[in-house]
This record gives C-alpha cells, structure tokens and sequence, in this order.
C-alpha cells in the first residue's frame, strides 16, 4: 500500500501547485487581481449530435495532424498488449458510446478505444502515444457535463473500465485502495457490507468511476458532511505522458480533465457507515426561509447534519411532467422551494429527538411552511429519487444548459430569476419557445447552484443570450464558473472569469513541463489563448 | 349505518430494505443496531382505517385505534401510525428488546393480545396487515378470527361499506373474488389496497399529543408464551455465479451437457 510512504516531494510540490489552481466548490475567487483580460472565443464546437463535432480552430491542432489514420504499427503495438475485448477499432457502432457524451452535447470521431486493466498497460499506452504522439483522451465512467471525458477529434480514447479492482481494504482504519475504474456505487456496496461508506455521493454514482471523482475533485450531495473528497485521499498512482508510474502521491490533483496523466489507482480514508439516518422533505415559501432553514439546521443538527439539498417549483413540475417511475410526490400543495435535510449519526433516539425539535421550531417559526419526514428507509430512497431524478427530467425535456455555479448563498437564487428575465425579455422563455424552463437546484450547504436552462435544441441563439452572460454574473458575485462539473470542454475557454492571467500562466507552464507533446487531453480546461 | 370503531395491527419489523443477517446463535436474525419500521402490510391497513374515515366521515368512524406488541420501542411505530392520522395508540409490552419479543411472540399469542384489547376496546371492524415482512406468517389475522368466531376478509384490495355489511375484493390465483359479510369482520390487506401517504410534519406535532395507553400480557391475562420450537435459521444457499460462452456451438454442447436440451 502507497499512500504511507513520504511522498516524493518535487513532483508532490508541482502538482500541488496545480491542484490548488484549480476551481473547486467553495473556493470563491476573492483575490482575482486582474479580472477582465481573458478575450473569449466564440463558441465554435458541436452543439448537437447533427451538427457533429466541427474543426474548433485548427491553428491549434493536436500534436498529429486531424484526421490521422492509424498506422498498421500503431494497430499493433495496441492488439499487441491489450486483449481483443481490451479495444475497439474502427467500428462506428462500437465506438459511439465513447465518442459522445451522456447529454449527447459533445462529439467526438475517436477510431480507437483502448480499455487496459492494469497499471502497467497504461503506461505502456500512454508512453507509446507519447513517443508517437498521438493524442489521447482519458475516460472513465462518461457521466461528465462540460465534454471533459470525450474526444474533441480523434484522440484515443483510454477507458478505464477494465481497471475496476478493489485492492485492498483496511476493516481498522477504513482506508480502500482500488483501481480508477471502480464505479462508485460499486464500491459504496462494497464498503457497506463491512459497516463504511464512500465520503461522497452523487447521482451519477451507478457509473461514474472513482478515478474520475478524484480528477475531478466531485462534490455531490454529501461534501457538506464529509468535505472536498481531496481531504479523503491518501494516496494516487498515476501514470504521467511519459508512461512514468507516480505510486505515492497524496496531493496530485489532475485538473478536470485528464490533462497532465491518468490516474490508475485511488486510496481513500472512508468513513463508518451511519447507523441512523433520517430524511425531511420540507416546503419553504421564499429562498430567505430556505437560508434561515439551513442556518437553523447547522445550529440545531450539527454534527448530524449530513446534507441539506434544494430545488425550485419549476424544477418539481418537470418531475412531475416527466415522472418516470410514477411516484407519489410527498408533499401534494406547492411550494416555491423545497429542501431536503438528512441527518446521520450512530443513535437513532438521540437523532430522531434533535429532528423534531429542529422541525418543530421551523414550524413554529413559520420558516417552513409543510414538509414531510421519511417513516422507512424506502421513503428515504424516494425522497432522494426526487431530488436525484431532476437532471435526468430535465434531459428527457429536450436539450439541457447546464451551469454549475458556486456563489455566496444569499445571491444563489437570484442567479436563476436574472437569467428567466434575460431570456423572457428576449422572448425565447415560455411554451413553444426555444426555452421551456429556467430551473435552479443545487447544494445549499456550499453556495453550489445548478442552472438548468431546458430548451428543446441547442440553439446558437439561445447559447449567446446565456454565454457569457453566466459567466460575468458569476464574476460580479465573486463566484466560481464550475463549483463541481469542471471545466473540460465547455468552459476551457472561460477559465479567465475566475482566474487571473498569472494562475492561468503559471498552470500552462505545469502542462507544459509535464506534457511537453501536448497528447494528454488537448482542448480541455486551458485556454487556448 | 353503523357506528364504526376501527383497530388496526401495527408490528415492528426489520426495514424492508435492510439485508437481513443471521445471527451468532443460528436461531434468529441479528435485530441489534437494526433499522425497524412499521411492517408495510399494517401501514396499507392505517392508510385504509383513516380513507374509511374520510369517505364516510367521522359520525361512522367514530375512532381509530392502533395496536402494537413487542418490545418498548415499539412505540416508534405507533408514532407514525398516529401522525399518519390514527387517534389512539395502545402498546401491550412483550420483551425488553427487539429479539426478545421476536423470540418470545407467535401469532396465536399476538391473536390473544388482540383479541382482550378488541373486547375492552369494543372494536368492530380490524384491520391487520396480511403478513408481517419479518416472519411472513400470515396466521394472526385468520387466527384472531377463529378466536373471537367473526367473519373474515384476508388479502383485501379493496374494502367497501354499506350499513354493517363490508364488501371485499380479494386477489385470488387467476382473478378477483368479492365476498361480503356482517359486521363486526376482521380484514387483512394486500399489497394493492392503497398506497399510504407520507407523514407530514404539523400531524407528527399533533401526534406528540394524541393518547398512547401501554398494558402487559399479564393485565390482560394473556399467556404469550411460544408454543412452537425455532429449530435453525439459515442463510439461503449461495448463488452459483454464471459463465460465458464463446460461441452458439459452446451454448448449445452446454446446454445439453446441463440437460436442458436433447
């Protein structure tokens, strides 16, 4: 096991450098010197599956030339070290559900898609790509929204799938070592038959890969109990471009997206399973009742306190247009805002009496004006279902905007009213208009707001009344342009609304020093200019 | 139309959603440090006690009352069955913990129990849940009919009154049947009766204040203790995992191999 082994400190000093550059939920950008320096590009990459993926701008193409056809060499150097169930070459059908994403928003041409399972294939791969250089694209799970885990061109594709061992688990100290391409829920199974937990959760978590999580740095619905999940990790094995295997890393951080090397194993402090659990659906009349609610509930729960989520009505009507699996909804009259608390801790008395004060004297204080309060453990799966359900209601709607925001919690909401004004005004919001709703959810606990703007295709026109307006609201606020969802492709270009040119600069320098061939993930997170 | 007092059957069970272990003495499931709700069979016959109630009003269904024996904290359950809008609560205390009164409780006591509370009560129309998801044994509700000799209606999904005659539709193999009979009847509730509703916060308040009367078998001169012996209790047999074959040819001399085929 690596993660009790001193780090190597160089390498642990220059990924620290970057790790800390990076956007993460929370970290509000109160320091930004020079805000306003970032030219922004125009939005050029595929908008939909039809119109594909066009060129963004050849004049910064990848290492190879676009369009390259594999060699027979490069063919077999691969079959030559992988399995034939480890790759996939050339067959369109095959290769579509690791070109496109899982909101079918970004699309790739990849020819090749390489799946090792084990440390020492990645490394063969990533160093002869290197050598060659031939462009890569690290995916793990595709549960990404920002474009980060799928190819812009045709990079190879490296799934981490086959990577999906459990290494070892300590029953004492909770510590889990596994391979990068676990999936999360997989491992949460895992851990809960000896009594722990993953320290994060998210609804992605049927497919999302932990190596994925940690690059990514996920938040989810449990950050507000267990924090950043980079204070859960001990330990990373990584492969840089270069096919260097890095095994005793506690602090690299590889950005969003996969652009400095690919993480092949993940050691992480988990945490013991609460014994109790207990979930409130609550219907508040104003978001300043939804703030005094969690101010209540860190005050009164505390240490309890598990998590503490939010969704407007307009995000409840699309559950309900779109109940997929026919669900009573808890509470029938309408609220304009409904949290969802839970708490956990080892004794269920002693829980269940700090709930129902806590509620009791919401009640009594006319901050909440109804709720409901989970009697089994099938009403807890169902409360969290409503609010794990709404990305995907919103994805059967059509096509969704995702915004991913973090900023301090009184303006949180005002982030959304703003945005349905702008598009009401420009008469593109309403029914049988370009876009169906505006809706807000999102992590109370850490100024984590989604914006979903549902429209019925992605439309240039809609783009540009959101982009950049998003971006520069979000700056005026002092907030962060991706709490949690990254940066990847989708927003590489507007990393200057929250970071200033010396950051931006100084991390160009760290890929270049690690990355000198640019193979690793080209397009995504840096801007290009 | 007759005056209606209704007495629902309110068990605590292991969590539907817990994965139940056996425990160390092989004689029982491990109950300690487990989630316990109220069966969900008995919260379909609350959910049908407080319909009836609506549907005919309160000068029919004069009260609704919830029953539940077992360990103290058995109160929990009947917690929930009076913020879900039952108005009395009675607990008749068997054993200290949860595997005490899961060692010690067998349907026919539970039936004894039921029936003392029923005749101090003077209660009409019962409704229990059809089984309890712990042991499964569908056996309180015939037996408590027995005992007192009153008609009964078991798997009901659908309950229908009119003056003192009830009317049930019962899932049966390949159809409905619908029987009717006098009240007072017994009823027990299958899974399609309703769906129950979610307990909301201003009746959970309410329900802090509403009545709960607590009785030993003992003052109800009920002897609860077991009748039959638990022999073993065992984990199902493991699940012998699949395998994959490479081509229809390899299927097919499988298959055969296996039997399945000729």
């Amino acid at each position: 096991m690596y993660y009790n082994y001193a780090p190597n400190i160089i390498t642990q000093r220059i990924l620290q450098l970057s790790g800390k550059n990076l956007l993460t939920r929370n970290n509000f950008v109160l320091n930004n010197i020079s805000k306003k320096v970032q030219l922004i590009l125009p939005r050029t990459f595929a908008t939909s599956i039809e119109s594909n993926t066009e060129i963004p701008a050849k004049k910064h193409a990848p290492t190879k030339e676009v369009n390259f056809t594999l060699t027979q060499d490069d063919i077999k150097f691969f079959t030559s070290i992988l399995p034939a169930n480890g790759l996939i070459i050339d067959n369109e059908d095959d290769l579509m559900p690791y070109n496109i994403d899982w909101m079918r928003k970004y699309r790739g041409k990849s020819r090749l898609v390489v799946k090792p399972k084990d440390t020492q294939q990645v490394s063969q791969i990533l160093k002869y790509c290197n050598d060659n250089k031939l462009a890569v694209v690290p995916q793990g799970g595709n549960t990404g929204l920002v474009g980060g885990g799928v190819p812009v061109f045709d990079e190879i594709i490296i799934n981490t799938n086959n990577l999906n061992q459990i290494r070892s688990f300590d029953p004492i100290s909770g510590v889990l070592t596994c391979d990068a391409g676990c999936i999360l829920e997989v491992l949460d199974r895992y851990l809960a038959e000896r009594c722990y937990m993953m320290p994060l959760d998210l609804g992605a978590k049927g497919s999302c890969h932990i190596g994925g999580n940690v690059a990514t740095n996920a938040g989810g619905l449990r950050l507000l109990r267990y924090g950043s999940l980079h204070g859960s990790i001990l330990g990373l094995e990584a492969i840089l471009p270069d096919g260097t295997i890095l095994d005793n890393l506690s602090t690299l951080r590889k950005d969003n997206t996969g652009t400095l090397g690919i993480i092949t194993g993940v050691s992480i402090s988990t945490p013991r399973r609460p014994r109790a659990v207990n979930v409130a659906v609550l219907g508040i009349n104003s978001f300043q009742n939804v703030q005094k609610a969690f101010m209540t509930s860190k005050d009164e729960l505390s240490e309890i306190l598990s998590a503490f989520e939010f969704w407007d009505m307009n995000a409840l009507n699309l559950l309900k247009t779109h109940n997929i699996q026919g669900t009573k909804f808890p509470l029938e009259d309408h609220y304009p805002f409904y949290v969802l608390v839970e708490i956990s801790g080892s004794n269920k008395s002693h829980d269940d009496e700090k709930l129902h004060n806590f509620l009791e004297n919401l009640l009594t204080n006319e901050i909440v004006t109804n709720g409901v309060v989970a009697q089994d453990d099938t009403q807890i799966a169902r409360f969290w279902s409503l609010r794990e359900g709404i990305p995907e209601a919103c994805s059967k709607a059509g096509a969704v905007y995702k915004y991913d925001i973090s900023v301090p919690v009184p303006v949180l909401y005002q982030m959304v009213k703003d945005v349905r004004i702008r598009l009401q005004s420009a008469g593109v919001l309403g029914e049988d208009k370009l876009v169906s709703d505006v809706i807000g959810y999102g992590h109370i606990g850490d100024g984590n707001l989604h914006l979903n703007i549902v429209a019925n295709t992605y439309d240039p026109k809609v783009t540009n009344l959101i982009e950049p307006y998003v971006y520069e609201w979000t700056e005026q606020h002092n907030g962060s342009i991706s709490a949690e969802h990254g940066l990847g492709f989708m927003k590489a270009e507007y990393l200057g609304y929250t970071k200033s040119p010396s950051m931006i600069s100084l991390m160009k320098q760290i890929k270049q020093s690690i990355d000198p061939n640019g193979i690793m993930n080209p397009y995504k997170f840096l801007p290009t200019r | 139309m007759a005056n209606l007092k209704i007495l629902v059957g309110c068990k605590r069970v292991i969590d539907y959603a817990v994965k139940v272990r056996v425990n160390s003495t092989k004689l029982a499931v491990e109950t300690a440090g487990v989630k316990h709700s109220l069966n969900p069979f008995d919260e379909i016959a609350v959910e049908e006690a407080i319909r009836l109630r609506e549907k005919l009003g309160n000068n029919v269904v004069k009260e609704i009352v919830a029953l539940s024996c077992g360990p103290p904290k058995s109160q929990e359950q009947l917690r929930t069955a009076l913020a879900m809008g039952v108005d009395r609560a009675i607990h008749v205390e068997v054993g200290k913990d949860d595997s005490e009164a899961t060692r010690t409780l067998q349907p026919l006591a539970v039936a004894k129990l039921f029936k003392a509370i029923i005749e101090k009560e003077q209660a009409n129309l019962i409704i229990l849940g059809k089984q309890a998801i712990d042991d499964d044994a569908s056996q309180t509700g015939q037996m408590l009919a027995g005992l007192l000799n009153w008609p009964q209606a078991t798997f009901a999904s659908k309950i229908e009154i009119s003056g003192d005659k009830i009317t049930t539709t019962r899932e049966i193999d390949g159809g409905l049947e619908t029987i009717s009979s006098k009240l007072p009847a017994i009823v027990t509730s299958d899974l399609r009766l309703n769906e129950p509703r979610f307990v909301t916060l201003p009746n959970i308040m309410k329900a802090k204040k509403k009545p709960l009367e607590k009785f030993t078998p003992d003052q109800l001169k009920v002897d609860v203790a077991p009748r039959l012996e638990n022999i073993s209790v065992t984990d199902p047999p493991v699940r012998k995992g699949g395998t994959k074959v490479d081509s229809v040819d390899d299927l097919i001399s499988k298959l055969k191999s296996a039997g399945a085929l000729e």
